[in-house]
């Protein structure tokens, strides 16, 4: 029943696009939903849709996982050690306010078309995140925590295992969701700018052939793919920190 | 009755920059004794205690424990924070907080849950083993922390006002569960607390230091008969004389700050 109120709306919106896209036909711009359907079943038996989906994921998943990981490596650092964060500050606050669509020219001499270019610049973007929310975690530990492990003389390794690596976990986790999302809006805006390959390139090349219907169902599609990769991420943070999301609603 | 001197303090300077918190402090707690620090905020007597537990190191004299330098905190030597709160891990039950002590000792895994249920029931929290910290009330929560510290089997306990935060009813209920697991456990404690009669109350001797810098002022041996009673204690003219004493060194030095 409330699945059933929950689609309500949205069906409704589909019969009136469905009845304004014909009275507006024919049109570049916009298509009725059920053309956006039937091209979308074209896209999906020709392998079209299937590579550019396969395309955009592996630049998107492997610019995420370098720029996280190194991200979380230099935010863990520069929170633990405050005479490099004092030196780094100045450099990292210089770079973090360019924007990462600003790199794609220098990637692109760098390093060409393809693969390459857009996971460096995915990277790039999903870097940030990653650094402040860990630096500002590893920072914000309890000292009284820190002062606790002192006074069982934990060695470092079990501080920083039974101590800090749980302290920060729930919020790197959120920050790696936020670097999730940029790291999909990032590779389809490469691609749409510059890389010929993935979503982002077939929503442009089906814009330009004046195919409305071709290009608002990649729209969706790519709406769909990030929809699926967020409910992904949610379920996996309610899975593995089920127990500190409690916590934090008790108190 | 002579016992053996566990913690020495031997002219001990603690200075914060130009700032001398400690001067020349100088005292000895015995194995067994049951010594509270009382004292005018801003006296030093946390310091005192975070010196002691080798969390600082002094800046001129001597801490001894059991004979030997203090050099930096000691396994033995257990701390009970104040903010009992911030000194619990958020994301570990009751029974896992209390097992991170064991863990630093190394006591091997299989027989860890026969000591934390041990622990537990000894603080009275048998039944909160499998609840997390933020779901236990302040006393609980303190309860948890001690017990915590009692799996460390420390010849020492180090108290920085464990009780100061909870309620008047629920600190006389601990100040009763620390007398007997003091007498069980025969641990020396070091106790400060800004309570006048809780020093009385819980001690064997009260120290009452003075500031600018943290120095002795007044030392009280208490003799009143254990085990000591919420009501009896409290009442009897002995306690009544020594309250007064330290009320009067207690206003004497708050006075004498703002002169």
């Amino acid at each position: 029943m409330k699945a059933l109120k929950a689609l309500a709306l949205p069906a409704a919106l589909v019969v009136l696009a469905e009845i304004g896209a014909r009275a507006a036909a024919p049109s570049d711009s916009v298509a009725p939903p059920s053309e956006v359907a039937a091209a979308f079943v074209q896209a999906l038996a020709d392998g079209s849709l299937v590579t550019a989906t396969r395309d955009t994921l592996m630049s998107a998943f492997a610019g995420l996982a370098i720029g996280a990981s190194l991200g979380l490596m230099t935010g863990i650092l520069l929170g633990s050690l405050n005479v490099l964060d004092r030196l780094m500050e100045l450099p990292l606050e210089l770079l973090r306010p360019i924007p990462s669509v600003a790199v794609i020219p220098i990637a692109l001499v760098a390093l060409g078309f393809g693969y390459r270019l857009e996971i460096v610049i995915v990277a790039f973007a999903c870097f940030w995140p990653l650094l402040i929310l860990s630096r500002a975690a590893v920072d914000g530990v309890e000292p009284r925590l820190i002062e606790v492990s002192r006074a069982l003389r934990l060695t470092p390794l079990q501080r920083t295992v039974k101590i800090v690596a749980p302290a920060v976990l729930p919020r790197v986790f959120v920050a790696f969701r936020l670097a999730a999302g940029i790291s999909l809006i990032v590779a389809v805006t490469v691609e749409i700018a510059v890389n010929p390959q993935g979503l982002g390139y077939e929503v442009m090349t089906a814009g330009q052939a004046l195919r409305p219907d071709l290009m608002l169902a990649y729209v969706l599609w790519i709406g769909i793919v990030g929809f699926a990769f967020n409910a992904g991420l949610v379920f996996a943070q309610r899975r593995l920190f089920g127990q500190a999301a409690r916590v934090e609603a008790a108190r | 009755m002579t016992a053996a001197t566990l913690i020495a303090f031997r002219d001990v300077d603690l200075a914060f920059g130009d700032h001398l918190v400690l001067g020349k402090l100088t005292f000895e707690i015995h194995e067994g004794e049951i010594v509270c620090i009382v004292g005018p905020s801003g006296c030093g007597k946390t310091t005192a205690l975070r010196v002691a537990a080798g969390l600082i190191a002094p800046t001129r004299g001597e801490i001894a424990f059991a004979g030997a330098p203090v050099r930096g905190p000691r396994r033995d030597v257990a701390i009970v924070f104040q903010d009992y709160s911030k000194a619990l891990l958020p994301w570990r039950t009751a029974a896992g907080n209390v097992s991170l002590a064991l863990e630093a000792l190394g006591t091997p895994r299989a027989e860890r849950p026969k000591r934390i249920a041990a622990l537990l029931k000894r603080v009275g929290l048998p039944r909160h083993a499998d609840k997390f910290p933020s779901q236990l009330s302040g006393g609980m929560q303190q309860r948890l922390q001690i017990a915590r510290c009692l799996a460390q089997e420390p010849a020492a306990l180090m108290m920085d006002e464990p009780f100061g935060a909870l309620d008047a009813m629920t600190r006389q209920t601990l100040q009763d569960e620390m007398l007997e697991i003091a007498r069980a456990t025969k641990a020396t404690i070091f106790f400060v607390t800004h309570d006048l009669e809780e020093a009385i109350y819980l001690g064997d001797r009260v120290i009452g230091l003075m500031p600018h810098p943290g120095r002795i002022g007044i030392e009280l041996k208490i003799d009143l008969p254990r085990p000591r009673n919420q009501v009896t204690t409290r009442e009897s003219p002995e306690f009544l004389r020594l309250r007064h004493k330290l009320y009067d060194f207690i206003h004497a030095s708050e006075k004498g700050e703002a002169a």
